[in-house]
């Protein structure tokens, strides 16, 4: 080995011992501040190419973007660190994390809350409606900050569709016209599995409550009060379930695993129908060896004629509080926040990332760049999200421990798949388990 | 005949073995030389493709996208790993000698308190351990990413298992000749555990290296990220990852390990070759 | 388990014990404390608010039934780690101890997997067996077994057993080499002149002066399954279908760090860190005696 290679290492561990006072003493009078994110690959890339447009735009503060592991360890990494006083200035958090964040109480200070203290203007109009259902409170405020934001949405291989003798350029628009086409899929079987489905507790079931106008929890899901108990044992949800079962049983569908791990399936060109989260854009894009496409969730016009927005899926950024953090601080995050929602910062990092430009200006701006007509489809997750009236029911939902939830809905759907259990029977299941979470979750908040 | 057939038993068995083993790292070989896409598709061929070798030039040097270049991420890893390898022998080795060849007041007490440690996962460790480092000023530092791994029972336990096998009337033999504690243990005790010391070298110097929930949560600098951090940073989330970089870094992040057994082999097999004479 | 040989001096073992014995006390149990302490209480994710709840957090897990569930299914699991990576290390250290030609060459092939980070394990276990996607779990498809762990439990509970006893086949491995290294060749050889042979001589000579290796590695083995795999069985299949690949750890793992629940975390921990205590003493009593007189 090159001994300056060495040196350069003893150097390097020399200067890790020395790391502290931070860098950023250096950097004068402006003031630093810490974002912790969980992007990784090209879009942690991203989250630094937004800290230094952001730090080159002003001469007030310096962000550093540090990445903390997957979105649990980052909050892992976040919860750490504010009980030893030493929270980041800005953490990112999953979506499914809201619950929680919002029991923080003293640990963070909501979006409108340092709006109000630093004087950042910033209209929760200018979102578009999914997005603002999810992070803001039931009196419309912001609580965190929208920043990478998805939705689900229908993937699938045109070519299999011809050769099938579908019509590729109208996909499926109804559950039942997706059932027919996974059965026609099946028997003619262009690809060896009809069609397969990832995160099936947030789109088969999350995405179908918000699009079909219904209640997935009491207390409007949670919105307003922490004594929400889950209805998902009713009818609709027990037939989606009984669709799918039906499905696999046909050979129609197959059953690929949690959370992301079927997209694979579905790029691999496996599958012919891949519901996926539309941020799986770039893995299609860069893998897939045949042509294909995205459409819009089915809906169910029977339960409602008029199908509302879907809900997102993704993080926000949380403002959180530490020991004498000084109201400079406060306001080099509302900086941040201020930079990171103008139009062109909004479509810019949409377009850089495949996420949903979160405001409508940044919409309209992704649309005048002719982005959305050299990339086809892209539009469909924005237009999905601001799709009909935001209701009660499509706002997204706001339970505590909503991963541990999931995971108990997923446990009893695979049940229900293997055979062991009647779908009604997995989904009474689910709604036992999970309002036991619910209120362990109620009672830890109270007290 | 029988008897030349017999004698390809172990071998068989062996080769059966390193192939089972070897295999997924072999994939990590072979996928790194080939096209991202295919690997993503699950089309790895078992073949690699000498052409695609540029790659670990690339990630050496340059990196992936999310993370920088890995010739430095080896170097902190390799500091790390030898700094908790080192300390933990240097800590344990005299605290499993004190339990095991002196008689004190709490001893056992001792040795369980340490033993006990083994216990603890680390997740529930997570949190008052980052508070304990914070009240100690040591977030960020090359201190408070190895102490706290530094200290466990696993060696303290070997090296106990070990030293109670001495025979008594070695230590007998010591003492007659006038012997001290220390002069035992360094001429008896130590060089009696040569082989053992060598195992939990190597041992230790890949969880130092394999170190990843820790060093994530205490350190913040980019610059000093770990091989495996790095590894973690490169498999994208919501984003295309570039398999063939992540397998090639993999792969980097095997030699040192690798190396380290290597030179530890001359230990193992002293037993074979100097044992008896 | 006592010596009978002993130096004399308390200053001297006191001061060669003291730098472990602080660590211990400052980053082991002083945040052991502290998880006795959580699993006593209920408080939310930041601590901003605590409330004491005495057993409850106990309470609620023995009532529910999948808890208890978890609890024999984890046996099953440690067992099934335990007994896979110890029998298949002892077999070819036994092999790579002998007089083998290329016994270099074999001992390092089977050391170095040892080296490979969890990361990249996770992904590679998927790239051979997932039922798609994978080289070996489509090749399984093609020739007519339907590999589906995504939906078959016991394939699911057989592969996590399998990714998880991989690595630590190679670690104890190293330990079996090194402790067989460390057997003096002329008992060895004075048992052969005696006409002791084969599986005999392994079981009567060789076995019993192994035996201080095999305790240590049955401690370490029980307690890597016990709470070092979580990682593993999460990145194969989220501990399902269903729950038959949930272990207790992995409960702890979501629990503690997905869903920042950590008064129930800590009262898993300390379930757990019981039990692990009552085995290590089991074996101690039966094992430790026999092993060291």
């Amino acid at each position: 080995m090159d001994r300056r290679v060495l040196l350069a290492g003893v150097g390097g561990l020399a200067a890790w011992t020395a790391l502290r006072p931070s860098p950023r003493a250096l950097a004068g009078d402006r003031t630093p501040i810490v974002l912790w994110h969980a992007m990784s690959g090209a879009n942690g890339e991203e989250v630094d190419r937004l800290a230094r447009d952001f730090n080159a735009s002003q001469s007030e503060v310096t962000l550093e973007a540090v990445f903390k592991g997957t979105y649990p360890e980052t909050l892992t990494a976040a919860i750490a660190a504010f009980r030893a006083g030493k929270a980041p200035h800005i953490v990112q958090v999953f979506e499914v994390g809201t619950g929680t964040m919002l029991q923080a109480g003293p640990a963070i200070k909501p979006v409108w809350k340092l709006a109000e203290e630093t004087g950042l203007a910033l209209d929760p109009n200018a979102y578009i409606p999914g997005v603002r259902g999810y992070y803001s409170l039931p009196d419309g405020k912001l609580a965190s900050m929208p920043f990478n934001s998805s939705t689900a949405v229908m993937w699938y291989n045109r070519d299999a569709f011809e050769k099938a003798g579908l019509d590729p350029d109208t996909p499926p628009a109804t559950y039942d016209a997706f059932a027919q086409a996974a059965r026609t899929l099946a028997s003619k079987a262009p690809t060896p599995i009809a069609s397969t489905s990832a995160w099936m507790t947030w789109i088969q079931f999350e995405e179908y409550a918000a699009i079909q106008n219904l209640a997935y929890a009491t207390e409007n899901d949670g919105y307003d009060g922490l004594g929400a108990q889950l209805l998902i044992n009713t009818k609709p949800f027990v037939d989606q379930l009984q669709r799918f079962m039906d499905l696999a049983k046909d050979g129609a569908f197959k059953y690929a695993g949690r959370d992301t791990a079927p997209d694979a399936v579905f790029y691999s060109g496996q599958a012919a129908i891949g519901f996926g989260s539309s941020s799986g854009r770039a893995d299609i894009v860069k893998n897939a060896k045949f042509r294909y496409a995205e459409a819009f969730l089915p809906t169910e016009p029977a339960l409602n004629p008029n199908p509302n927005n879907s809900i997102i899926g993704g993080a926000s950024l949380w403002a959180m509080t530490a020991p004498k953090r000084s109201e400079a601080e406060y306001k080099a995050v509302a900086a941040f926040y201020g930079f990171i929602s103008t139009p062109e910062q909004v479509a810019l990092y949409a377009q850089h990332t495949g996420y949903v430009p979160v405001t409508v200006a940044g919409y309209e701006a992704t649309k005048r760049s002719g982005y959305f007509e050299k990339n086809p489809g892209t539009d469909v997750p924005a237009r999905q999200l601001s799709r009909g009236a935001l209701t009660p029911n499509s706002r997204g939902l706001r339970l505590g421990r909503l991963p541990e939830i999931r995971a108990i809905l997923y446990e009893e759907i695979e049940k229900a798949l293997q055979g062991q259990q009647t779908a009604q029977a997995a989904m009474d299941g689910a709604v036992s388990r999970g309002n036991r979470v619910l209120r362990e979750f109620q009672k830890s908040a109270r007290g | 005949m029988r008897q030349g057939l017999l004698r390809l038993v172990p071998h068989a068995v062996m080769i059966l073995a390193i192939l089972l083993f070897a295999f997924p790292i072999w994939i990590a070989i072979a996928g790194s030389t080939q096209d991202s896409a295919a690997i993503a598709r699950g089309e790895i061929s078992l073949l690699p493709d000498l052409s695609g070798l540029g790659v670990y030039r690339e990630v050496l040097v340059q990196g992936s996208s999310g993370a920088g270049p890995v010739w430095r991420a080896l170097l902190v890893s390799a500091g790390m790993a030898l700094a908790i390898a080192l300390g933990k022998i240097a800590l344990s080795l005299p605290s499993a000698y004190a339990v095991t060849f002196f008689r004190f007041p709490f001893r056992m007490t001792a040795f369980w308190l340490i033993f006990l440690t083994l216990m603890l996962p680390v997740e529930v460790r997570l949190i008052p351990t980052f508070q304990v480092m914070s009240s100690l000023d040591l977030i960020n530092s090359f201190t408070g990413l190895t102490i706290p791994l530094i200290a466990s029972a696993t060696a303290t336990l070997l090296f106990r298992q070990t030293f109670l096998a001495i025979p008594d009337e070695l230590v007998e033999a010591a003492r007659m000749d006038g012997a001290g504690p220390l002069r035992f243990l360094r001429d008896i005790v130590i060089p009696v555990s040569g082989a053992n010391i060598a195992a939990l070298f190597v041992i230790l110097f890949v969880y130092g290296w394999n170190q990843y929930l820790w060093p994530l949560l205490v350190a913040t600098d980019p610059k000093l990220d770990t091989v495996v951090i790095g590894i973690v940073k490169m498999i994208g989330v919501d984003t295309a990852t570039e398999w063939n970089k992540v397998m090639a870094t993999a792969v980097l992040a095997l030699i040192p390990p690798v190396a380290v057994v290597l030179l530890m082999q001359r230990w193992f097999v002293k037993g074979l070759t100097e044992g008896d004479k | 388990m006592e010596r009978r040989t002993l130096f004399p001096g308390r200053m001297l073992p006191a001061l060669l014990i003291l730098p472990q014995l602080v660590l211990t006390l400052v980053f082991f149990l002083w945040p052991a404390v502290q998880a006795i302490r959580s699993s006593l209480e209920r408080e939310d994710a930041f601590g901003t608010s605590t409330e004491f709840v005495g057993l409850d957090n106990f309470a609620d897990l023995f009532g529910d039934p999948l808890y208890v569930a978890a609890i024999g299914r984890t046996a099953f699991f440690c067992a099934g780690v335990t007994a896979v990576s110890m029998g298949v290390a002892l077999l070819l250290a036994v092999l790579a101890d002998g007089e083998l030609r290329g016994r270099a060459f074999y001992r390092t092939m089977l050391i170095w997997p040892y080296a490979v980070a969890p990361a990249m394990a996770a992904v590679l276990w998927v790239l051979m067996f997932h039922p798609q996607i994978g080289l070996v779990g489509a090749w399984l498809n093609r020739i007519g077994i339907a590999w589906d762990y995504k939906l078959d439990g016991t394939q699911a509970m057989a592969l996590v057993i399998l990714a998880a006893a991989w690595k630590q086949i190679s670690y104890n491995f190293i330990f079996f080499l090194a402790g067989l290294q460390a057997i003096p060749k002329t008992i060895i050889e004075a048992a052969r002149i005696d006409g002791s042979r084969g599986v005999h001589r392994f079981r009567t000579i060789v076995l019993p002066l192994l035996m201080p290796t095999v305790y240590f590695l049955l401690v370490v083995d029980l307690v890597y399954a016990a709470f070092d795999t979580f990682a593993t069985v999460y990145a194969v299949n989220g501990g399902g279908p269903g729950q038959s690949t949930q272990t207790l750890v992995l409960k702890v793992y979501l629990d503690g760090i997905v869903n920042a629940n950590i008064g129930s975390s800590s009262a898993q921990s300390v379930v757990l860190m019981a039990g692990v205590i009552v085995l290590c003493a089991l074996q101690f009593r039966f094992l430790g005696r026999k092993a060291v007189t």
